[in-house]
């Protein structure tokens, strides 16, 4: 029974209203969404401590290991805190855009994932222009980050502000030069249609893999990671745009700041590592019995694994590469992605015409 | 009827967003209405079924045009009450060219005015099945268009380097990083291995 006949069944058995099929429909989408947020919630505290965890272990540290075992309830124990510390607003600020800043950044990161297809046919919205929506919202993202840091009026936050925006609309350049070139080999930009393009290999294994290296950097760039975290430059710039930011407002840009991470990998993981499908390819798909399994474990634990793996790698960059100078970062994003990805464009759409005839 | 709460709902934030950013005190505060008022016509076109423009829309103008205006806005030192003060006096122009615009929305609109017979064919032809308004674009731009498509983006590639061109300035004396210099030294290019005798010190 899907939870449309439920609620349906529910509203006719125990309030004796017939409900309309629209309204049920939309109850149990509203269910869907509040069900998938809150699992995204909870894998993102885990996630969280996943990230300490990594970067304490190349440290040689052992990370945190108090609250709960091994540390498990930490990311818990902070989001308690940072809820019941008292938010303090600056004299000088901007009240209304102050307190919008966090607001926007933490919905804007929710909102892209309405069209992210977690297996076969689960997902909220399959729009046609599934990669453009995610384009268009994480291109929103950088007001959060504006609006805060020129509201905060204070001048460490303006300055990181300005940064990041810099940096932000630079890499969206090179990204949006890769998602076309995976739009070439999908011809789609449905996000559904796009892994179902890699039934048959990965575009991760095709010559789309510089494109793949491209987007996991800009990808860091674009979500202030490090090596590219100039605007919380912890040694020039204290917490950057955050600085003025404490308790829940605060709490509200780091969620929105992990999501947009993991957003990003649930992406880089549907654009060119298959997203929910298994990975049989040689020589895996010759070994008896294991074709049959891997096909057996639901698509949405695939993409976890996938999700999980990039990040680990994200986590591993901040805990190896040291930061890079601003002018470092321009000259990559505008110097080396943007003529490479924009190569890699024409040498994609030659390669689509010869060797592929679909459309 | 859903559908129609949605375009009224969206439409009263579009107007009253539109109004703000002329009335609001503060331009930083405008900017912010602006985008809101790009983000709900874009809405709008989604409701059009148009989600290709849509999308577009909100990818060009507030991701890159809007993040400019307030770059400049955020950095201007103006004092904008000043400014301001002598508002009043355009009050009359700006009511006569705004309703002149929305007198010519109403003919167009009213009467159904169109400029071509072309358009006029290409409205009244039916949506083929299983085709989106992205497929569409792209078959008509790359198609139909392509030279006028092709030279419209020569226009953008023009501006991109004229634009350049204008604030470019050689300063002379600065001394600049070159990643490339940095990664082929070598210890044979870079280095002198002096063997200095006792007593005598470094002559070289």
């Amino acid at each position: 029974m899907g939870l449309i006949d439920f609620y349906t069944w529910a509203f006719q058995n125990w309030l004796g209203i017939a409900l309309p099929w629209g309204w049920a429909w939309t109850l149990s989408q509203v269910t869907l969404i509040v069900v998938f947020a809150v699992v995204l919630l909870v894998m993102l505290a885990f996630i969280l401590l996943f990230d300490r965890k990594v970067w304490a272990a190349v440290q040689m540290r052992r990370g945190p290991n108090v609250v709960g075992a091994f540390g498990l309830l930490q990311s818990f124990a902070d989001f308690f805190k940072f809820m019941f510390k008292e938010p303090i607003i600056p004299a000088g600020a901007n009240k209304g855009i102050f307190l919008l800043a966090p607001l926007l950044s933490f919905t804007l990161a929710f909102a892209a994932w309405a069209v992210v297809p977690l297996a076969n046919g689960w997902v909220f919205a399959d729009i046609n222009v599934g990669v453009l929506y995610i384009f268009a919202i994480s291109s929103l993202g950088v007001y959060g980050v504006i609006m805060g840091g020129w509201a905060s009026n204070s001048k460490y936050p303006f300055l990181a502000a300005l940064r990041s925006a810099a940096q932000m609309v630079s890499y969206e350049v090179s990204i949006g030069f890769v998602i076309i070139t995976v739009l070439l080999f999908a011809g789609s930009l449905n996000l559904s249609a796009i892994v179902h393009a890699q039934e048959h290999g990965w575009f991760a294994f095709s010559i789309l893999f510089p494109m793949f290296v491209i987007f996991f950097v800009s990808s860091l760039a674009e979500t202030q990671r490090p090596p590219f975290d100039l605007l919380e430059a912890e040694s020039e710039l204290v917490a950057g745009f955050m600085v003025e930011y404490s308790s829940t407002p605060y709490l509200l840009f780091m969620i929105g700041e992990y999501v947009n991470i993991v957003l990003l990998c649930a992406l880089m993981s549907i654009m060119f590592l298959g997203g929910w499908l298994p990975p049989l390819f040689w020589p895996l798909n010759y070994i008896p019995g294991l074709s049959w399994f891997m096909n057996a474990v639901p698509g949405v634990l695939w993409l976890l694994g996938k999700v999980i793996f990039l990040f680990f790698m994200i986590a591993m960059v901040k805990a190896m590469v040291p930061r890079y100078r601003y002018d470092q970062l321009m000259r990559l994003g505008w110097k080396v992605f943007l003529p490479t990805s924009l190569f890699w464009v024409v040498l994609t759409a030659g390669w689509v015409l010869v060797f592929h005839h679909h459309a | 009827m859903l559908t129609a709460i949605a375009f009224y709902v969206f439409s009263a934030i579009l107007i009253a967003a539109a109004f703000m950013v002329v009335a609001a005190r503060n331009p930083v505060h405008s900017v912010l209405f602006l985008i809101m008022a790009f983000f709900n016509a874009a809405a709008l076109f989604v409701l059009l079924g148009a989600e290709f423009l849509a999308m577009i829309l909100v990818v060009v103008y507030v991701g890159a045009v809007a993040v400019l205006f307030l770059f400049v806005v955020m950095m201007l030192d103006v004092d904008f009450a000043k400014l301001k003060s002598g508002a009043q006096q355009y009050v009359l122009a700006g009511l006569a060219v705004g309703g002149l615009l929305a007198l010519e929305l109403i003919f167009v609109v009213a009467y159904h005015w169109n400029i071509t017979p072309h358009a006029l064919q290409a409205a009244a032809a039916a949506t083929p099945v299983g085709v989106s308004n992205t497929v569409a674009l792209g078959r008509i731009l790359y198609t139909d268009y392509v030279y006028y498509f092709e030279v419209a983006g020569l226009v953008l590639l023009v501006a991109m380097i004229g634009a350049i061109v204008l604030t470019l300035r050689a300063r002379p004396g600065v001394r600049r990083q070159s990643v490339w210099r940095q990664v082929s030294r070598t210890p044979e290019n870079s280095m002198d291995l002096v063997d200095v005798k006792p007593g005598q010190g470094d002559k070289a």
